[in-house]
């Protein structure tokens, strides 16, 4: 670090209202500099967000975003470049410390940010029972009392005496939020907090947040979502390889951001629809959760579909069900014309039915593996004999994956972990289409992936799809547009309703997603950014 | 500045992979100058035998650490594998093919119960092949009243036993083949070599690696995890009722207190060998390699005179060093 610590031992007061008219920068960043080993992954970053200020970061992945996220918080330090928090030089060594300066993160990967054994109550509190604000004596009343308080003036609707393992992702990012928010933060960073959220926890996401500015925290938010950042932004940066590239103040050229982000504009992904043959794969009447009304649907040779519906409303389960994961309560699924009930997800894939699972670091992700590995696992029987593996049989399949999928990486023999979030989910997606398969269906695809990978990865799907039936799982009503010939729309468990893509009844769709009780400034900003494109 | 930046990296990654191996060569020379005998054919021999019991036990406590499973039963599972042998041989009159297929039986059986309580019943591991070594510590003693076995003892009913360990079955113990190869190293680099083909170069081998990193993840892959589990701890099981048999063919006699310090030392080794080539993981080679570094530590040390009692001390400390460099110095690199 260049900055001395002079300027630490010189510390004065912290505001000093003499300039006026000029907005006072909570936070300074001039000329960060930072390289892992040989990577330059920062090239000098100069950026300020001030007090009641909402700065949206966006980037595509392995931009630096999260490099410079883990600066501000004291995780890595810069190798050059100054840092100055309200005026002082702010070199935090520790995340603890960036946090008792006013720094608060809300990180991406839900999990980082709760415990899931303690309950909501002691999650909430979790920040002051670790720097030992709370004294020895701490009684379960007293903390159910304060966490009341919190939970109080941030609107948080759960039962603080559950344990959090028992929440569903969208609550835990509430908790972990909720948590952040509880330290009273000067500077609030919010790495993509709406990954996992549906719209209507977004939407009171977003009024905590507008809540917060008003009340003059400096607010940095990182995301890819269109929606979030129309709704929030005051100011939008880009960063690219680690540079800024564009710096956008209202009115916001949305279009100019994006283009300064990926170097190129938003391209319109949007394939004509493949050719539809025959019906690969059919489910009859299929019940999901008790009370809920059976449905059916088939997929067929060719096509791909989407099936939409808010976080929590049963896509998951059943694709869970398709793999042999779980069973449906009642009715039958047929794969080919024949009775289709896999016990496994091993039988599944010997079958042909292929999935690509959600949150792709606990359920796809092989850490202790290179690139190679990752991308042969199911399919080890093909790349042995005798049960000996072939391990040049399996590098070359590797590297045909990586090349068609454009994976950024050394080579097949790197750590799978080492790769940025889109390219990672790039060989999760390679690894099922490196064998044919009748049925693939991908949960949550586009999860933590920037513009240019989802596009990468579409085109992908769309260029494979001839000879086998996509099922496509997500919330992101933009994803299934971009992608799908066909959407499904699933509601309490239970599929209720099906639209073409080519000829599409906006507001008829969105109704049905949320069952009619949308909010209608959503509606409006996703239909607008499903015709901007 | 680049070209420096990456002659560290690169440093640092030979480092972590053969500093291991190279301190083993700078120990061995170290005694050699010390001691000359040390080097001599006999000593190594020695070297050799001294961890190969040990070393069967860890290669198989290296199953269940790849599929990131535990157990605690090793040196109960030996000692019980030991004393079943001696009972078969000296109070049934058994042969010593019955014997050894008893012992091996033996090792699967609770290999597979250790299996069941943890997928089946959900124990953790810990516990669960904690629970199994109490009950096997308890088990070996019932049949003989807690005596040890040895030719013409005296049965719980008053009477004699009859039978005598086998001569073929104390070959393997003691014979040594070329007069100077204890059988007992053979079946230790066979069981070696074995176990890491089978562990580096097999699918089976391979999806127990990724069970033990993500077994989500492997499930979801279409592993099928509850019996690719079961199927480590029997290894574990049947490896460690091997060590039984060896202990038994060398002392010739079921006694009940040997096979202490089975349990700790073959732990120690297959957690050493995490260090070996910086691989921080559980792998054959390094278990071999951990189990021979501390043969080889304690026989020179032994040459030099040190005390007896000074032996877990020394063991001791080259686990936890091992322990350190694995998972501050490779976690730190793969950054």
């Amino acid at each position: 670090m260049s900055a001395s610590p002079l300027h630490q031992t010189a510390a004065r007061p912290v505001l000093q209202p003499e300039g006026g008219g000029q907005p006072q920068g909570v936070l300074k960043l001039e000329g960060v500099e930072k390289s892992f080993g040989a990577n330059k992954v920062l090239q000098g970053v100069d950026l300020s967000i001030s007090a009641g200020e909402i700065v949206v970061l966006m980037g595509a992945n392995g931009a630096g975003k999260s490099t410079l996220v883990k600066i501000i918080a004291g995780v890595h330090d810069a190798d050059t470049g100054s840092i100055a928090l309200d005026g002082v030089a702010f070199n935090p060594s520790s995340p603890a410390e960036a946090i008792r300066s006013g720094v608060c993160i809300v990180h991406q990967s839900i999990n980082d940010g709760v415990a899931p054994d303690l309950s909501v109550a002691q999650n909430l509190l979790l920040d002051r029972l670790c720097n030992g604000e709370t004294g020895f004596f701490f009684t379960p009343g007293k903390a159910r009392k304060e966490a009341e308080i919190i939970a109080a003036t941030l609107e948080l609707d759960l039962d603080l005496d559950r344990p959090v393992r028992e929440l569903n992702l969208a609550d835990r990012q509430l908790v972990s939020i909720s948590r952040a928010l509880a330290q009273n933060p000067k500077l609030l960073i919010l790495d993509e907090p709406t990954s996992s959220l549906s719209q209507r926890e977004a939407e009171r996401l977003f009024t905590i947040v507008e809540g917060l500015r008003a009340s003059g925290v400096a607010i940095l938010y990182i995301s890819h979502r269109m929606s979030d950042i129309r709704r929030l932004a005051d100011r939008i940066i880009a960063l690219r390889d680690g540079r800024i590239t564009g710096t956008f103040e209202k009115p916001l050229n949305y279009e100019a951001a994006v283009n300064a982000m990926l170097g190129h504009g938003l391209l319109a992904t949007r394939n004509q629809a493949g050719e539809r043959g025959e019906h690969l794969f059919e489910a009859r009447d299929i019940v999901l959760k008790n009370g809920s009304a059976p449905f059916s649907f088939a997929l067929a040779r060719g096509e791909i579909v989407a099936l939409t519906g808010l976080v929590g409303t049963g896509k998951s389960e059943l694709a869970e069900c398709m793999f042999g994961v779980r069973k449906p309560l009642s009715g039958a699924f047929e794969l080919l014309a024949k009775t289709y009930d896999p016990a496994s997800p091993g039988e599944a894939i010997a079958k042909g039915v292929f999935m690509a699972a959600k949150d792709r670091a606990n359920s796809s992700i092989i850490p202790g593996f290179d690139i190679a590995r990752n991308l042969t696992l199911p399919f080890l029987t093909s790349f042995s004999t005798i049960g000996t593996l072939n391990r040049r049989r399996e590098n070359q399949s590797a590297r045909i994956m990586i090349d068609q999928l454009d994976v950024v990486c050394q080579s097949e023999q790197d750590m799978l972990s080492a790769l940025s979030g889109g390219n990672q989910q790039k060989v999760v997606i390679a690894r099922w289409l490196s064998q044919p398969s009748r049925v693939l269906v991908l949960d949550e695809p586009f999860q933590g992936v920037d513009i240019r990978a989802r596009g990468d990865i579409g085109r992908k799907l769309r260029e494979t799809a001839q000879e086998r039936a996509t099922l496509i799982l997500t919330a992101e009503l933009d994803e299934a547009l971009e992608v799908a010939d066909r959407i499904l729309v699933m509601s309490n468990h239970t599929i209720v309703g099906e639209h073409r893509t080519a000829d599409l009844d906006m507001d008829a769709l969105l109704a049905q997603i949320s069952g009619a009780s949308i909010i209608v400034q959503q509606a409006a900003s996703v239909s607008d950014a499903a015709h901007g494109n | 500045m680049a070209n420096t930046a990456k002659a560290q990296t690169r440093f640092r990654d030979l480092a972590i992979r053969y500093g291991f191996l190279v301190l083993l060569l700078v120990i061995v020379i170290f005694f050699t100058v010390m001691e000359p005998a040390f080097m001599s054919l006999r000593s190594m021999v020695f070297i050799f035998q001294s961890v190969s019991i040990t070393a069967v036990l860890a290669l198989g406590v290296t199953a269940t650490l790849v599929v990131d499973g535990f157990d605690l039963s090793i040196g109960s599972v030996a000692a019980s594998s030991m004393m079943t042998a001696s009972y078969a041989m000296v109070v049934w009159g058994l042969g010593s093919v019955e014997a050894v297929a008893l012992c091996l039986l033996l090792g699967l059986g609770v290999g597979l119960f250790n299996g069941l309580l943890v997928v089946v019943a959900r124990v953790p591991d810990l516990l669960a092949t904690l629970g199994t070594m109490f009950l096997l510590l308890g088990l070996q003693l019932i049949p003989t009243a807690g005596r040890s076995i040895a030719k013409g003892m005296m049965m719980p009913d008053g009477s004699t036993s009859t039978g005598e360990f086998d001569k073929s079955f104390l070959f393997l113990g003691r014979h040594r083949l070329w007069d100077i190869v204890p059988v007992s190293v053979i079946i230790m680099l066979a069981l070696a070599l074995v176990i890491w083909f089978f562990l580096e170069f097999t699918r089976w081998g391979r999806v127990m690696y990724a069970i033990g990193s993500n077994e989500l993840a492997s499930r979801l892959a279409g592993a099928p995890v509850s019996r690719y589990k079961i199927a480590a701890y029997m290894i574990s099981g049947v490896s460690a009722s091997i060590g039984g048999i060896l202990l038994a063919a060398r002392v010739g006699r079921g006694d009940v207190s040997s096979g202490n310090n089975l349990l700790l030392d073959a732990v120690a080794a297959a957690l050493i060998g995490f260090a070996v080539l910086g691989v921080a993981k559980p792998n054959a080679f390094g278990t071999l390699v951990g189990a021979l570094f501390v043969g080889v530590l304690l026989q020179g040390l032994t040459m030099m005179n040190a005390p007896y009692y000074a032996q877990d001390f020394v063991k001791g400390s080259v686990l936890v060093f091992a322990l350190v460099f694995t998972f501050s110095l490779t976690r730190a690199a793969r950054r």
